[in-house]
């Protein structure tokens, strides 16, 4: 336990909350009152009644830092369980995006092309514009939206990183 | 109140209005003593405590008080304190004492009243978002907004604040809620749903832990608040395990009185202004054992010279304490009280033998250290030390043999009263130290002694801090509780003119204390007495006055106006660069930017 690497590192971290007013307020706010960073963060409740959310956050920082942010969530009333998929092994991580590429011609052309590359869904067109629907990794939205900018991208909406663990385990 | 010779079914409860129902909870917890200040939100818990005598309020003159007080109920009785305040302003002026209670893990409930539901949000007339501005501030807090809500929240809110590791929680109550009928129910019998903190330490580490104790050469031990708030068993398990062991034992500012100021195992405080025997034999150990501290800057000093040669192992409730600042070989989640008894357990039943002879040696090391003497002093002249006055106030009361209660504000007082001052039990020491919060000790003593009314409650205060809630000594002279105030009146804020003596070039900005009250006369218009001492020669006629009052009193000591706080551990220093006395005061030259920059 006395050596920690110094060097920061990522984690996706999966939080089960109760799920009652005020619980985001409380997580986002243990975040910035301690100084750690969000990448990402998704919310939604996930059984059957509705009573518990799951969190997944993706932040980084050195392995110390990554310990006491869940040593910090796992002391907050509401939270039932704090799970950091990236140290638990092999977990799946993926991402929807909305992607509006305006533009005509050629470049409309090669919009579709590209889309069709990264398997990314047509849910929206008119004569000069696509809204594309993909989910993948943040790297693969990431290039995908960095392909898309020079043919007209004007707007991209993302809903952050959902991870579970690959394999029959559970979360609790 | 019928329903209360009743069982509890829903039936009979709805006979309840929601204010009976949170009077109801409060006493189904063992609550006796409410401090509070009344207004628009809570009025119906007002008319409710006026229609029974289950629960003592005491009328506090400011919310800040409320909280303060109840802290020093709590800590003085291992009970939860109670706090009742009313909407905004009375929710806004309690956050300063719940942070107080959060940072020295003091278990508090505060009840806040609240608009009624269909008014909040509209910026109505005392309407905050309290549970927006209390969430950093407390351990959990709730806003009832359904009544069948009521009970359960009250329920837990206890279970929150005294489980695990204790501190403050909040419960905000809209005025419809208190006002409509709200069915009530006895606290659950079952787990809460999902905060369990672990209690029990695992047998591994406790294994561990004993292997690397057995083996040390030298070995401390460094208890803290943690210990107290286990409980005083935890205590008699700590002076258990120092003496079976033979190591040393430093406690924090918040363990004092976890193991006893008279053992001769006992090194002092550790710590910015610990003893040179403590702090150094953190520095040179080869094996620490910290139960319930947590690493604090004010312990630590410059973290990377912090204790390099040794391993550590650390037993705290809360996990987040462990391996927060200081990285540790064997970390241990458990009360401190359920540690204490495994390690004793797991030292008898170890079979290896410890190494007595280096033992011996580390001692030796220690007695040397010992003999600097650092808090050694001079009180000559006409002018009284306030390291003196303090010493001569704790040799008194110990002569008197009363049971007695120390409270204190922030600064220099503060931790004089925590060098010369000995405590040989838990629970007798009320301060603020994690927020160091001045203005903590008077409605701090206010509430030691509501617990214990027979008790001598003495707050050792400055003449800054003092000011801060002085006007709880109306509430002293409402409730006759005979506090005494102690002020060591050196006509500065004392800590704020050291550093600028010793960091900023003696430029004493805004740090004097100009147009003081006589404070003599102050006491005196509260319905007090008033003492004022200023030759050394009259010091112990004026403590043994003061003492012998049936009321409350403020002993004004005027005290010399220079004196520094030694030994000090300038900040960004180690242990081992701790400057001892005024002759070394060059030594505080080479803090660096770097460490000015902490505070």
């Amino acid at each position: 336990m006395s050596e920690f690497a110094n060097a920061p590192r990522a984690a996706t971290i999966a939080v089960l909350v109760e799920n009652e007013p005020g619980i985001l307020a409380r997580v986002v706010g243990l975040f910035s009152g301690r100084g750690y960073n969000i990448d990402s963060l998704t919310v939604a409740p996930v059984d059957e009644t509705g009573r518990i959310s799951r969190i997944t956050i993706v932040t980084s920082g050195t392995e110390m830092v990554i310990e006491q942010i869940k040593a910090q969530l796992d002391r907050l009333v509401p939270v039932h369980k704090v799970s950091d998929l990236t140290l638990e092994g092999p977990h799946l991580t993926r991402e929807l995006a909305l992607i509006k590429v305006v533009g005509k011609g050629e470049l409309r052309m090669e919009a579709l092309r590209l889309a069709d590359a990264f398997r990314a869904r047509v849910v929206d067109a008119t004569v000069e514009s696509f809204v594309f629907e993909m989910t993948g990794n943040a790297d693969k939205i990431d290039a995908f939206c960095a392909l898309m900018r020079p043919i007209g991208l004007v707007e991209v909406s993302r809903t952050g990183a959902v991870a579970i663990a690959r394999g029959p385990r559970g979360i609790n | 109140m019928s329903a209360a010779t009743k069982p509890a079914s829903t039936e009979a409860a709805l006979t309840m209005s929601g204010a009976e129902v949170v009077l109801r909870a409060l006493k189904d917890n063992g609550v006796e003593v409410i401090f509070g200040y009344p207004g628009g939100a809570v009025l119906p818990i007002y008319d409710a405590i006026f229609q029974q005598n289950a629960i003592r309020h005491i009328l506090v003159r400011h919310e800040q008080a409320a909280v303060h007080a109840a802290e020093g109920y709590a800590r003085s009785t291992g009970k939860v304190g109670c706090v009742l305040v009313t909407s905004g302003p009375g929710a806004t002026n309690a956050v300063t004492g719940l942070v107080d209670a959060l940072l020295d893990s003091i278990p508090i409930v505060c009840l806040t009243g609240q608009v009624p539901t269909h008014l909040i949000g509209n910026d109505a007339f005392q309407e905050a978002d309290t549970t927006g501005i209390t969430r950093p501030a407390t351990k959990h807090n709730y806003l009832v907004k359904k009544s069948e809500d009521l009970a359960r929240v009250m329920h837990e809110a206890f279970y929150v604040a005294k489980s695990g590791r204790p501190g403050p929680v909040v419960v905000d109550l809209p005025k419809d809620i208190l006002i409509n009928k709200a069915p009530y129910s006895e606290a659950p019998k079952t787990e809460h749903r999902s905060y369990r903190p672990q209690t029990e330490p695992d047998a591994e580490q406790i294994r561990k832990a004993i292997a690397l104790l057995k083996g040390a050469k030298k070995p401390i031990v460094y208890a803290g608040g943690g210990v107290i708030n286990a409980g005083p068993e935890a205590s008699r398990l700590l002076t258990d395990f120092v003496h079976m062991t033979g190591f040393p034992c430093t406690n924090t500012l918040m363990g004092l009185g976890a193991f006893s100021s008279d053992d001769k195992q006992f090194v002092g405080m550790l710590g910015m202004h610990g003893t040179y025997e403590a702090n150094l034999a953190m520095h040179d150990c080869d094996v620490m054992l910290n139960i319930g501290a947590r690493f604090d800057d004010r312990v630590t000093g410059r973290l990377n010279a912090f204790s390099p040669g040794s391993k550590k192992i650390h037993a705290d409730i809360d996990p987040s304490s462990i391996n927060k600042n200081v990285p540790v070989e064997v970390p241990i989640v458990g009360d401190a009280g359920r540690v204490l008894a495994a390690l004793i357990e797991a030292w008898k039943a170890d079979g290896q033998a410890q190494d007595k002879a280096a033992l011996t040696a580390w001692w030796r090391q220690i007695d040397g250290w010992r003999g600097i003497d650092c808090l050694r002093y001079r009180q000559e002249g006409k002018i009284i030390k306030p390291q003196h006055a303090v010493k001569r106030l704790y040799e008194i009361t110990r002569e008197l043999g009363r049971e007695t209660f120390i409270s204190t504000e922030v600064g220099q007082h503060q931790m004089w009263a925590a060098q010369y001052f000995g405590f040989q039990k838990p629970n007798r020491w009320m301060t603020s130290g994690g927020l160091g919060t001045m203005g903590y000790g008077l409605p701090a003593a206010m509430g030691v002694q509501i617990a214990h009314p027979d008790a001598l409650c003495i707050d050792i205060a400055g003449e800054a801090s003092i000011l801060m809630n002085i006007q709880e000594m109306g509430t002293l002279a409402q409730y006759r509780l005979p506090v005494k105030v102690f002020i060591l009146n050196n006509e500065y804020m004392g800590m704020v003119r050291q550093w600028q003596e010793l960091l900023h070039g003696g430029r004493y900005s805004e740090s004097y204390s100009s147009a003081l009250p006589d404070f003599v006369k102050l006491a005196e218009s509260f319905h007090a007495k008033g003492i004022r001492v200023t030759d050394p020669a009259d010091l112990d006629a004026g403590i043994r006055e003061m003492i012998a009052y049936p009321g409350p009193v403020i002993a004004d000591i005027a005290v010399a106006k220079d004196e520094n706080c030694f030994p000090m551990i300038p900040s960004g220093a180690a242990h081992n660069e701790m400057i001892l006395g005024p002759e070394q005061e060059g030594g505080v030259a080479g803090v660096t930017d770097e460490g000015k920059v902490l505070v």
